[in-house]
């Protein structure tokens, strides 16, 4: 007998995905089957950003942004294609979808049933958590209320039918990437899924016995630093708090229903643009803070790729991010041990001061009245900013180093950056016009009547406050598509239009003097022109961060303008119509998702045909030189960009414009 | 075309149509400061007059203290009436900040939808200073829309319970209660009865907490003897839920209807002219100025009781104030 035959029991590793998506359902497919001829053990779907807003391809804010950020999902049959030739049964698949969850959840069981696959077979995870999305994703449709009652649909659906599926992802991913410290992640994710738990138990939906298995079937989706001791002490704290509360508060005796169950996608903000090489020790040992621990580790993994700050990642080098977990798993020893942990003084010590810290907030989240209303009065808000405005000064002092960035900082040329770059993956500028046809053809050829009655169903359950499910499987069999699922929730929950954080009270900051000299100019400026000077702000597309317009608004209001805040996901048309309605002197555009050209030519026609083309328009964001020069040309006045950091010099510049439109002198910047 | 030549016949044929960049500019007009567009204003006034309005409209004030859903609610109705076929121009008001002047107008975003509705027109305005709830060009601006809308509505700041100017710029009053809160059955019991025509308990989904609300309000209000005077109805809708919104427009409906027999209509408008006018003669004479004028009550009978476009007779009563404080 050889060595290598005596070889010890070894565990079964954790599933490798990687989080991908994009184009079409069938460039995505094709992505998923080559994936797993690697060695990739499960999928992680990445939709974008209209399937995950419950826009179809053909809706107006659709525009620009089909197949940008993940796949397309319009009906029954884009899934079918997603999956073809992929064993629903035997492949775990993870979503990442939110306000649209219960409806893509609809659309795989009704995929599962077509093909003859037992639903109750289905394995994966739908992301389903909404509270997150308030804080820092942005992609809720509906007002907290209703967004959890389909929560709780969603999971007393999977505890009676879907046994194997995870129906949420409570994550605190993103609250790191927000800013949160690890005792913030633990306290805000904890007391999310606590959240989640009591709908779910005081729903009515499930009875008192089934109460564990809802509990059973909640996991978590985590973030990992650097700072890899402090991780393993975060995930260990992370399931024993969990275990507690399971035991404690549920009064749940069975340990395998109180396990602490998670995935992982290592962070992806910590990675740097400068040396970018130096990324794959960062994913690595970011990797190990989660598996280390056998008794806390990772049931799934995904890794982003080593150049992802630099751009869209070929499919080499995904591949190499998969590898590095294949080496982990398949090549060390590490899977042959019982927990190496167990007993390290210094660990546990690490984990008690995280618990005690995270109880603490817990305890002060209590106090706001539990997790949605922290949300939702802008204390949670508020605690992340706050961290991360400290996270940014340490390391703007130096006293965190970044290797490359802040120190170390002299480097060779890197042989790898400038390799071949063959198959980098390119947004297809063709992917948008295929799919509105493809859901021209779907709408022509399915049965008319059958989809009628669906929808009617559901806005009956959705008003009847049944679990929306069952209804959503039916519409899913007779080819209901994304927009029009979203469409009947939307009448009948209304759409959560919360001022996105733009605190009315809050005054801005700067040079008092250059505060008086702009406000002096805007009281010159509204008497010469007759009337105050107004401005509307918004956001035009789907991506949810306005932080950007929310400053520019507050800063505006403070010099004296009158603002009118139009918020997220507008339309050109509305852009238009509401310049014209309110009588503004200029329209303030915010646009970070890269579709900004796109959106200025759009902007340009219907401005002409509201017959307000001549009310200038600025646009601030992540904008390139070169499409600087572009964007003049197609009529923008101003091009505000990252560099333009002192926000009284912007807003001299904005009532500049409004002054030269008038026929008046210019007064230019402020020093 | 050139929407702000008011010389142009075919300007005020657009406005009582509703066209959007007709209507916009007529309010543009209003709120501009300048000499030579007061004179535009007067033309304004005395063409929409000359145009016969055929429509039934109806100034519709929504008012209210802050977190009740006013917003929601006015958003709700006007969702309602859009569907009903009808054109709806709302003015929707938000205090100005007292450092700046400046002001973050927020409503529209519960209101509009990716494909605006032609038949919907919005316009936030800033309270500019005016206290009572309006901004001091409500009740002009009122008037525009009135000749191209089927219902205005009137969504007022919200600050509080001195917000009774809006009773007399619109129709109908809409008072919009949040259950539970006992400080407006006070204010109830005050006697400040003649603001709201209708009430509105919003939040209907808090259940029993609503019920009682609405039973207690009922209580609250004084008894009616007389059959042909108007009874306060108390209706509890949810806003966020859509739920009793069509009972709450028949509500509505069945104020108009009332004033609509005899002359009441007439005379609340006639009552809207005149303190508007009598306003903007306090602003510029000031108290002392009313007073030499023949009181604030004497002026708005007189205001009343005189014929002429409403900026013939501000320059007329000026004038008058003006004599008698030399």
């Amino acid at each position: 007998m050889s060595a290598s035959d005596k070889r010890p029991e070894r565990d079964r590793p954790w599933l490798m995905r990687t989080y991908s998506g994009h184009t079409s359902a069938a460039a995505s497919n094709e992505l998923y089957r080559k994936n797993m001829e690697k060695g990739q053990t499960g999928l992680s779907v990445a939709f974008d950003l209209p399937t995950q807003t419950g826009y179809d391809a053909d809706h107006p804010l659709a525009k620009g942004e089909v197949g940008k950020v993940g796949v397309p999902i319009a009906h029954i049959g884009d899934m079918d294609t997603l999956f073809k030739d992929i064993p629903l049964d035997r492949m775990n698949t993870s979503m990442t979808i939110n306000a649209t969850a219960p409806w893509l959840l609809a659309l795989y069981v009704a995929l599962a049933e077509r093909r003859g696959v037992d639903p109750a077979l289905l394995h994966g995870t739908t992301q389903n958590d909404i509270v997150k999305e308030y804080l820092s994703r942005g992609t809720y449709i509906f007002p907290p209320e209703p967004s959890m009652k389909l929560t709780v649909d969603t999971i007393a659906f999977a505890v009676k039918h879907l046994p194997k599926w995870n129906p949420i992802n409570v994550c605190s991913y993103h609250l790191q990437e927000a800013g949160a410290t690890p005792e913030q992640e633990l306290a805000y994710a904890l007391g999310a899924a606590q959240t989640v738990v009591d709908a779910v138990r005081d729903s009515g939906q499930i009875t008192a016995d089934e109460l564990p298995k809802v509990f059973e079937r909640i996991s978590f989706f985590l973030n990992s630093g650097i700072r890899f001791v402090e991780e393993i002490g975060k995930v260990r704290a992370f399931s024993e708090l969990w275990g507690h509360i399971g035991r404690k508060r549920y009064k749940i005796e069975d340990p395998a229903m109180t396990r602490f169950r998670y995935g992982v996608q290592v962070n992806s903000l910590g990675l740097t643009e400068s040396q970018p090489e130096n990324n794959v020790q960062r994913i690595v040992l970011e990797m190990l803070a989660v598996t280390l621990s056998k008794n806390a580790r990772a049931r799934a993994i995904q890794l982003p790729a080593w150049n992802e700050a630099l751009g869209l990642p070929r499919a080499w080098d995904q591949q190499w991010a998969l590898r590095m977990q294949q080496v982990l798993a398949y090549e060390t020893d590490l899977l042959e041990y019982a927990d190496i942990l167990d007993g390290s003084p210094v660990i546990e010590a690490k984990v008690r001061d995280l618990k005690d810290r995270a109880v603490a907030e817990l305890e002060r989240v209590k106090l706001e009245g539990g997790m949605l209303k922290a949300v939702e009065s802008g204390y949670v808000k508020r605690r992340l900013v706050q961290s991360q405005a400290e996270r940014l000064r340490a390391i703007e002092r130096g006293d965190v180093k970044v290797v490359g960035v802040n120190c170390f900082t002299e480097s060779e040329p890197s042989l790898l950056a400038h390799g071949e770059g063959g198959d980098i993956l390119k947004a297809d500028p063709e992917a948008h016009a295929r799919q509105v046809e493809s859901l021209r053809v779907h709408r022509e050829t399915r049965d008319a009547r059958e989809v009628v009655a669906a929808l009617d169903q559901l806005k009956l359950a959705a008003q009847n406050e049944e679990n929306i499910l069952p209804a959503s499987i039916r519409a899913a069999h007779a080819g209901v598509t994304t927009g029009e699922w979203a469409r009947v929730m939307r009448g009948v929950y209304g759409e959560y239009r919360a001022p996105t954080g733009v605190n009315v009270g809050a005054r801005s900051s700067g040079d008092p003097a250059k505060i008086a000299t702009l406000r002096q100019r805007v009281r010159e400026t509204s008497e010469a022109i007759g009337r105050p000077l107004r401005m509307l702000v918004g956001k035009p597309g789907l991506d949810g961060h306005s932080n950007g317009a929310e400053q520019v608004a507050v800063k505006a209001r403070d010099i004296g303008i009158e603002v009118v805040y139009e918020g997220i996901r507008l339309t050109p048309r509305q852009i238009a119509v509401a310049a014209l309605e309110e009588g503004v002197h200029v329209i303030g555009l915010s646009v970070l998702s890269g579709s900004h050209l796109e959106l200025t030519k759009d902007l340009v026609r219907e401005l002409a045909e509201t017959e307000t083309q001549e009310t200038p328009f600025v646009i601030g964001g992540i904008i390139p030189v070169e499409d600087e020069t572009r964007l003049r040309e197609l009529g923008v006045s101003e091009v505000f960009t990252p560099k333009d950091t002192e926000l009284n010099e912007v807003m001299a510049r904005v009532v500049d414009i409004v002054r030269r439109q008038h026929g008046l002198e210019t007064l230019g910047g402020l020093t | 075309m050139d929407w702000r030549n008011f010389e142009d016949e075919r300007v005020y044929r657009a406005i009582a149509q509703g066209k959007r960049p007709a209507v916009a500019a007529a309010l543009n007009l209003i709120d501009d400061r300048r000499p030579e567009s007061r004179r535009d204003v007067e033309k304004l006034f005395a063409a929409l007059d000359a145009y016969e309005n055929p429509r039934r409209s109806h100034v519709v004030g929504v008012t209210g203290p802050p977190g009740t859903g006013k917003s929601s609610l006015a958003s709700a109705l006007a969702e309602c009436w859009l569907g009903e076929g009808l054109r709806v121009g709302i003015l929707a008001i938000d205090p100005s900040s007292p450092f700046s002047g400046g002001a973050l107008l927020g409503d529209r975003l519960r209101m509009t939808r990716s494909d605006p509705d032609e038949r919907l027109f919005i316009r936030s305005l800033s309270s500019r200073g005016e206290k009572g709830g309006l901004t001091p060009n409500a009740w002009l601006m009122s008037r525009v829309l009135l000749s191209g809308f089927d219902r205005v509505v009137i969504e007022t700041v919200g600050v509080g319970q001195s917000e009774i100017d809006i009773a007399h710029v619109a129709d109908s009053t809409c008072l919009v209660i949040q259950p539970g809160s006992g400080d407006t059955i006070q204010f109830l019991k005050a006697g400040i009865m003649e603001i709201p025509d209708i009430l509105a308990v919003n939040k209907a989904d808090l259940g029993q907490m609503a019920r009682t609300t609405a039973e207690e309000l009922r209580l609250a209000l004084p008894e009616i003897r007389d059959e042909n005077a108007w009874k306060i109805p108390v209706e509890t809708v949810s806003a966020a839920h859509h739920k009793g919104i069509e009972r709450l427009a028949a509500a509505v409906q069945a104020h108009f209807e009332w004033l609509d027999t005899g002359n009441r209509l007439e005379d609340r408008r006639r009552q809207a002219e005149a303190r508007w006018g009598v306003k903007r003669l306090r602003e510029r004479f000031g108290e002392y100025g009313l007073e030499k004028g023949g009181g604030e009550d004497g002026m708005r009978e007189r205001w009343m009781a005189t014929s002429g476009s409403p900026f013939e007779k501000l320059e007329r009563f000026g004038e008058t104030i003006e004599q008698s404080l030399k």
